[in-house]
């Protein structure tokens, strides 16, 4: 009933000592929770398990990350990584199931998050399938099975060339076969180019859903302590943001005109493609590494198709404005080549966890073009009151034939 | 050659010389290759293979004849030659190995009498097994086993997937050769029939054998001849072997084949084509 003077003032006080503490006073508030938290891992640190009422023991976790098959002399190399919670010990190699002898290095103990390479003197047999199994000395059990063993390429001037072959065919040559409609292009009215506009969204779209879906597809594989989603996630949203910051950066700095705004969009979009190539040469080498180039010439001949129409995608917003040849051949070389790189890190050093990342990081590019695309498209609708029915149709028609010239490289 | 030859043939090797105590020196020559073959109509498989087929020829000699195998690989992995019976270490082709291009000449004295094998040693031994590298080997008592209608019969099976597990089972190397029209095995009412049985399957513990309408005296590894059983089937082990000995009564055709029925209709049945002796 009769309440007293004190909280009053009391919350009074406090409401005054936070608006305005001394710097020690604000280091100090910083530090309370930090050091509160350190005696609490401490504390969980030194009693360890006994916190469970129950002594389960630990569960072991081994993921593999690369085999690899040499000859003369045979020899079947894996990498392992640890992802389990605590570190854990290889006691034992099968291969096809029968024991081998082996060799790991650094050290037969891998502590959480090491690697560990396992060598095994083994006569396997090409074009057959092996199964690698590690046994922990707690007996835990960790298989990998290669569906068909080939000869892993080594990294050598051979093979150098031959990837760098593989990614001029199938990322240079047809980006710039693309660029080819240039000419074609600036004859159009502007209906056609906005339609072209929406055609490249379209295609772009698709390309960015398809690189999605590919990196959660290897997230999949990858160890659950990457956390292989939120790494996507992490990856798209942020490449994204990333442009579009320097999208407005440049819309902001440099003059306003119509023609360069075309152009900045023109080296975002071939940026966007140029990533997506990356992923497309990492799963070409791979596929070579992994012994599924038994349909190499036809994943050629799909790839060289697709990707014509990615030169195309590059021109259509300064087709209106024009450019110079310089910005042609730049834009090309920033689409090609990193086919030629994914290539050669994807034959040589693949890993899921790195072609996971790449994919993500291209499509936040392919999204956020496709986001530049989207704003100049519908600054129109304001203009013309809808989408014009070329616009549609492009958008469609962009979007279905990256599905069709898909197809020709879908497995 | 296929299974219907390869049924009734011996392969004696090349006597280079008759001993005065009535043994013979025997020349042999084993080639291991990799090739393809059949093992079921319309399916075939990378063997390993000794001298072009799977299972290898059936190499055969007499108790006491000095043997020269000469080995020559030519294959695109190692291999030896493992023989069973009595021999010398350095004879046993397990330490021996014997590369891409190199040869090896195993010489020994066959000893004892009975049915023994020969496969490659090298390990994976699953693998050089299962790929077919092995044959039988009859070594004949110094007084010739009773006069008979003589075949030998290798029980095996190919994984073609390499998933390890066999997708077929064969006598001789093809599924259900014994079984086709035209391709029985004939014979005649009251004739001595001798088999030698030896089971090469790889992945599955055991085979077995099974004769319709009839029994057959089972000589275990063939190494004594006064001791025998009276059945109708006999299972072996991985490597085990028998010499089966029996006549028809009655003429007609009989199913024989492995009574793991599952064996039995994945290519492991033939048929024995009776006919009144006249
Ligand atoms: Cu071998």
């Amino acid at each position: 009933m009769d309440e007293p003077q004190g909280p009053d003032s009391a919350k009074g006080a406090q409401a005054a000592s936070m608006t305005s503490p001394s710097l020690p006073g604000k280091v100090a508030r910083v530090l309370l929770p930090l050091a509160a938290l350190g005696v609490m891992v401490w504390f969980i640190l030194a009693r360890g398990a006994s916190l469970s009422p129950v002594q389960a023991p630990p569960i072991e976790e081994l993921t593999f990350e690369r085999v690899v098959f040499r000859t003369n002399p045979s020899e079947i190399i894996a990498t392992v990584r640890n992802t389990g919670p605590l570190p854990l010990t290889v006691g034992q190699v099968e291969i096809s199931e029968a024991i081998w002898d082996y060799s790991i290095t650094p050290s037969p103990t891998i502590p959480r998050l090491g690697r560990a390479v396992v060598s095994v003197a083994y006569p396997w047999v090409e074009g057959e399938p092996h199964g690698v199994t590690l046994i922990t000395s707690t007996g835990f059990k960790f298989s990998h099975e290669v569906v068909v063993a080939l000869e892993t390429p080594e990294i050598n001037t051979t093979y150098m060339l031959f990837f760098t072959g593989i990614g001029i065919y199938v990322g240079v040559i047809p980006v710039f076969l693309g660029l080819l409609w240039f000419p074609f292009l600036r004859s159009l009215g502007r209906t056609w180019l906005d339609a072209l506009l929406a055609f490249t969204m379209g295609l772009l779209v698709f390309l960015g859903v398809d690189a999605l879906h590919e990196a959660l597809e290897i997230g999949e594989r990858v160890a659950g302590v990457f956390q292989p989603v939120a790494l996507v996630v992490l990856g798209t949203a942020g490449s994204f943001l990333l442009l579009v910051a320097i999208d407005r950066h440049f819309r902001k700095s440099g003059p306003a005109s119509a023609s360069s705004e075309g152009l900045v969009l023109s080296y975002l979009i071939a940026t966007g493609i140029g990533l997506h190539n990356l992923g497309e040469g990492l799963a070409i080498g791979a596929a070579y590494t992994l012994g599924e180039m038994a349909m190499g010439s036809f994943l050629v001949l799909g790839f060289t198709i697709h990707n014509t129409t990615e030169g195309l995608a590059i021109v259509a917003p300064i087709a209106r404005g024009g450019a110079k040849l310089k910005h042609l051949a730049l834009m090309g070389l920033i689409a090609g080549v990193p086919t030629i790189a994914g290539a050669w890190i994807g034959g040589f050093t693949y890993s899921d966890l790195w072609s996971l990342l790449f994919l993500a990081v291209g499509a936040g590019a392919v999204f956020q073009v496709v986001y530049a695309l989207g704003r100049i498209l519908l600054g129109k609708l304001h203009e013309t009151g809808g989408l014009s029915f070329p616009s549609l149709a492009g958008l469609a028609g962009g979007f279905a034939i990256m599905y069709l010239t898909a197809l020709l490289v879908a497995s | 050659m296929d299974p219907g030859k390869f049924l009734s043939h011996f392969d004696y090797g090349k006597v280079v010389e008759e001993r005065p105590n009535g043994t013979s020196v025997r020349e042999y020559e084993l080639i291991a290759e990799d090739k393809e073959i059949l093992v079921a109509p319309g399916v075939y498989y990378p063997a390993w293979v000794f001298n072009g087929t799977v299972p290898g020829p059936t190499l055969r000699c007499r108790e006491g004849d000095l043997l020269r195998v000469t080995f020559r690989n030519a294959s695109k992995h190692d291999h030896t030659i493992h023989f069973h019976g009595i021999h010398p270490a350095n004879m046993d082709g397990v330490y021996e190995i014997v590369p891409t291009g190199g040869s090896y000449t195993y010489e020994y004295v066959a000893e004892p009498f009975g049915l023994f094998l020969y496969h490659c040693h090298v390990m994976p031994l699953r693998k050089h097994i299962s790929k077919g590298l092995y044959g039988a080997f009859i070594v004949d008592p110094p007084e010739p086993r009773e006069a008979a209608r003589e075949m030998v019969m290798v029980m095996n099976g190919f994984d073609v997937d390499f998933d390890g597990e066999n997708e077929f089972y064969t006598v001789n190397g093809v599924a259900n050769y014994y079984l086709q029209p035209g391709r029985e095995v004939k014979l005649k009412t009251g004739e001595l029939v001798r088999v030698y049985l030896a089971n090469l399957t790889e992945f599955d513990l055991i085979n077995s054998f099974h004769i319709h309408a009839n029994v057959f005296r089972l000589y275990r590894t063939g190494t004594r001849l006064d001791q025998y059983e009276v059945t109708d089937t006999v299972m072996l082990c991985q490597g085990e072997r028998s010499v089966l000995e029996f006549s028809y009564k009655y003429p007609g055709k009989y199913l024989f084949h492995a009574h793991q029925s599952e064996f039995a209709e994945l290519g492991w049945s033939g048929i024995f084509e009776v006919s009144a002796h006249g």
